[in-house]
């Protein structure tokens, strides 16, 4: 479009732009605000064809929206539900979800964007200036308010019968107490509850991914198995909140390599039992490096060394995880010989 | 009579007219499109932020109604059967189960599962980038702190909003992170177990959290924050927008665009615009699978384990603090947990309180609709980028395991590096950004009293070189001094008139202080003054 097509009568007049030299309105206030600067007319304001170009694009945009509405239903319809397509560069993914997201967002693009291109072409755009008005009530009305309230006040009485007033008070700070007493029934009291484990002196070790008990034989050196207490099952009612307390790691030392006394007194040769919950926040531990004993708890990288009671040696836990004392039982199946003596898990307030 | 006249006049109008007519009768809409239906609207690209996030809001509202449709707000167990085939046979809560049935039996279910979690992603980065906005161009200054305190309400609430959402479909990764949640309530002094007990039913994990958390998810909160969004939104109406300094522009009015119609077809399509690239996103975006991560199990775990991003800051300062823990009388104060939890609130409210404290140093009573450049805030803007500092290196500490194994580096490694920045990252953050404040007022005032470089060279007749400096405009002359700048406060006499020495007391030091770190000598560069301006322009002539 060279400005040779546009009608001379069109063209916004010559303007007086002063760029080269320092000529300012004001001269006493070079700095002044020189007010709004003289509206620039687009190409759409002055050429009709320009104007037409911009209509149609905006036709056009809707037009392919009004297009992508019906790929959105003929998808839905034809696409099966479990068809999946490859798309480079992003692999496999629901041939359905690819087709409704892409048919959905071009609809909806396809209106924003022609909105925003008709505004921005053809509706005016020459600037207006609002006044703004101040916030603050004049000093009058503030008076009349003022005083309106003090005669609503004297009206009540409230200042001089201060029986009501107090007795008022009282009332309306009790009342929220019988919302507050409503949640007591949110739950149990904790009671001693977060101390107790489904371990029990006797329970058998049972391996959690065989489901079978364990005998110090399946143990192997160097690798770290998970345990539950026997009776456990996962249709159970209230596995989760069992095993979220009762999950165990099972692995086998060289006695000699046990560094802490209790340990030691607690293994079952060199078969070590600790609880699988970090005593940080709360999440299992999962990760074993072989060659030091220490355990990695995924959460926040604390790290515990099973050779050492498991105490801390890097992270944010603040104390080690608690062991479970193990032996075996008359047919030679791993057992515990107790609860856990301390909480397992996160530490709490009550925990000492 | 007039009425008459009135209604004879109404009679005739066409049919859209008329229900106008009739609402107006009854609602008084004339009245408010009369004061509203023209209002201007400033431009600028930072403007659109908020409505980035007035437009996620609504899309993940849309989303979510469709959501509860199909999800089931349950922790019972129950055997899938449903057509992911490797999970056929598996237990799972009902939760669960219905997140894939949506997955991957309900045609779209996916796109809107995915669509909704997008939104509220892109939803909390928007309101923490428009925050920013409003913090650096000082949009915050009176009359407009409320709605800076509606708006950091709707930024927080949020955020608990997307992890109460996240949390829902009772997956092995968002049950993780319910559990972490849990393990931060108990550390609470005195009150935590209990807490705790109340809130899950029980011990952790329980059968209520889900159905607990889904009336806060799609109820309490949206209910609350919709609240907030409208007050939001009455607010900026009834303030008018602020604005940049320019020609024609001033305290007293607003210049822009009216709402009906440029501003109403660029909002209205800016709503269609978001919705739009949200869509396609999600159409070629996975997130959340959580079929892959498998229902929640308190004794597995996946490696990897991270949080959406609003949630990175907490869990980067609780990767960091080492295991404090206190044992005393049978009791146990839990510091590694609890002084994450404590600085949590503590660095957000310090964002929320700001407005506050700056008022108070600035001792400014007056309205502000001007926008502040960064820059002609120097301590303010050092303060503002230090903070997101220290909220960054959050999110790099909560990402400290990822880090490591990105790059190569050990945990430990990471770990102490983001302990030391998280003391030092703000402090050079604070110094750094001053100084370059200050540099570009400087640069500002050399521009208003030499001109424009013009990258031209020119050898005057005695043989020297000099660079050509085009004056600027009275427009630009106006923009760039028209910024006010402040007087460093000084503690007033310390005796009265009778001589009597008043005791100044601890907090005006203090106001003083500030003051002079505000707005002290080398704490803002001068703006250049028509004197000075004018002493350099006559000697110089023209060039
Ligand atoms: C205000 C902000 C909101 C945010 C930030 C938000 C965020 C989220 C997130 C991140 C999820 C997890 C989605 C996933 O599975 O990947 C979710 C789930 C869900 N949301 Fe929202 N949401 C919000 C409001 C709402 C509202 C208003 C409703 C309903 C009226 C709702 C209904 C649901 C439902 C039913 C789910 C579970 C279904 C599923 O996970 O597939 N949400 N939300
Ligand atoms: S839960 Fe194990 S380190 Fe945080």
């Amino acid at each position: 479009m060279s400005s040779q097509d546009i009608p001379e009568e069109n063209l916004p007049a010559e303007q007086d732009h002063a760029h080269a030299a320092v000529t300012v309105a004001d001269e006493k206030n070079p700095f002044a605000d020189p007010g709004l600067p003289p509206h620039e007319h687009r190409i759409q304001d002055i050429d009709e064809r320009a104007a037409k170009r911009s209509e149609r694009v905006v036709a056009l945009l809707f037009t392919v929206s009004m297009l992508a509405t019906v790929g959105f239903i003929v998808s839905y319809v034809a696409i099966p539900h479990d068809k999946s397509i490859f798309v480079f560069p992003i692999g496999h993914v629901s041939a359905l979800n690819f087709a409704l997201g892409l048919t959905l967002g071009t609809a909806l693009f396809c209106i924003g964007a022609g909105a925003v291109h008709w505004a921005r072409t053809l509706m005016s755009d020459v600037e207006v200036a609002d006044e703004r008005h101040a916030i603050a009530a004049s000093p009058e009305v503030r008076a009349q308010v003022h005083a309106d309230f003090k005669q609503g006040a004297k009206e009540s009485a409230i200042g001089r019968r201060g029986l009501i007033r107090t007795t008022m008070f009282g009332a309306l700070a009790l009342v929220p107490l019988s919302g507050v007493m409503l949640l007591r029934d949110l739950g149990p009291l904790p009671g001693t509850s977060l101390r107790h484990t489904l371990w029990a002196k006797g329970k058998l070790l049972v391996n959690m991914n065989t489901n079978q008990p364990l005998r110090p034989e399946d143990v192997a050196v160097g690798s770290l198995t998970f345990a539950k207490p026997e009776g456990l099952e996962e249709a159970q009612e209230d596995f989760q909140n069992e095993i979220a307390k009762a999950a165990l790691m099972i692995i086998r030392l060289q006695p000699d390599n046990i560094k802490d006394k209790r340990e030691l007194e607690w293994s079952h040769q060199g078969i070590v039992a600790f609880s699988k919950i970090c005593t940080h926040v709360g999440c299992p531990i999962s990760l074993y490096e072989q060659q030091t004993h220490h355990v990695l708890c995924p959460c926040h990288q604390s790290t515990f060394d099973l050779s050492d009671g498991a105490r801390v040696i890097f992270g944010p836990a603040g104390h080690a995880l608690p062991q479970l004392r193990i032996g075996v039982n008359d047919e030679g199946y791993l057992q515990a010989l107790g609860d856990f003596e301390e909480p397992v898990g996160p530490a709490f307030w009550e925990r000492g | 009579m007039s009425t008459n006249e009135n209604n004879e006049r109404r009679g005739k109008a066409p049919a859209g007219e008329r229900v106008a007519d009739w609402a107006d009768g009854r609602l008084g809409i004339y009245s408010l499109a009369k004061s509203n239906m023209r209002k201007i609207f400033p431009d600028h690209w930072s403007f659109m932020l908020g409505e980035v996030c007035l437009y996620s809001f609504l899309i993940i509202i849309l989303t979510g109604v469709y959501l509860t449709l199909f999800f089931h707000p349950s922790m019972n167990e129950v055997e899938y059967h449903g057509s992911y085939v490797p999970l056929q046979g598996q237990l799972m809560s009902e939760a669960f189960s219905s997140t894939l049935h949506i997955s991957f039996d309900v045609r779209g279910g996916l796109l809107i599962r995915q669509i909704h979690h997008w939104s509220a992603l892109i939803f909390l980065a928007g309101m923490f980038v428009h925050m920013m906005r409003v913090f650096f161009t000082g949009a915050f200054r009176k009359p407009r702190e409320i709605n800076w305190l509606f708006g950091f309400l709707l930024f927080v609430l949020g955020m608990f909003t997307g992890f109460t959402g996240y949390s829902l479909p009772d997956d092995l990764l968002s049950g993780t992170g319910v559990r972490f949640t849990e393990g931060a309530i108990l550390s609470m002094p005195i009150v935590g177990t209990y807490i705790s007990f109340f809130l899950f039913g029980g011990e952790f994990p329980g059968h209520d959290f889900v159905a607990r958390f889904y009336s806060i998810h799609i109820l309490l909160l949206p209910g609350i924050m919709l609240g907030l969004m409208v007050g939001h939104l009455i607010l900026v109406f009834y303030h008018k927008h602020t604005q940049f300094a320019g020609p024609g522009k001033s305290e007293k009015n607003v210049v822009g665009m009216p709402l009906l119609p440029v501003y109403m077809a660029k909002a209205g399509g800016f709503f269609f615009l978001v919705f739009g690239v949200i869509a396609a996103i999600a159409a070629v975006t996975q997130i959340n699978p959580i079929w892959a991560m498998g229902p929640y199990r308190p004794d597995q775990v996946s490696t990897g384990a991270q949080p959406d991003w609003y949630m990175g800051f907490a869990e980067g300062l609780v990767r960091y603090m080492p295991g404090w823990e206190i044992n005393f009388w049978g009791h146990t104060l839990v510091l590694g947990v609890f002084i994450p939890l404590m600085l949590f609130g503590l660095v957000l409210a310090a964002i929320a309180l700001y407005p506050f404290i700056e008022s108070w140093v600035t001792g400014d009573k007056s309205e502000h609709h001007i926008l502040d450049r960064p820059r002609n805030a120097p301590t303010r803007t050092a303060f503002g980028v230090a903070w997101v500092t220290v909220y960054m290196v959050g999110l790099v500490g909560g990402g400290n395991d990822l880090i490591a194994t990105h790059f190569n580096l050990s945990i430990n490694d990471v770990t102490w590096f983001v302990r030391i920045f998280f003391f030092a990252g703000p402090v050079i953050a604070f110094l750094v950004t001053k100084r370059i404040c200050l540099g570009l007022q400087r640069r500002d005032r050399d521009k208003v009293l030499h001109g424009r470089e013009t990258g031209i060279i020119k050898r005057l007749p005695h043989g020297e070189f000099i660079e050509v400096h085009e004056p600027l405009s009275q427009e630009q002359l106006h923009t760039l001094t028209a910024h006010h700048q402040y007087e460093p406060a000084e503690i007033g006499p310390t005796v009265d008139e009778n001589g009597v020495e008043r005791k100044v007391k601890g907090s005006e030091k203090l106001r003083v202080k500030l003051s002079n770190a505000y707005y002290g000598e080398d704490n803002q560069i001068p703006k250049p003054t028509v004197d000075e301006y004018k002493e350099i322009t006559s000697g110089h002539g023209h060039h």
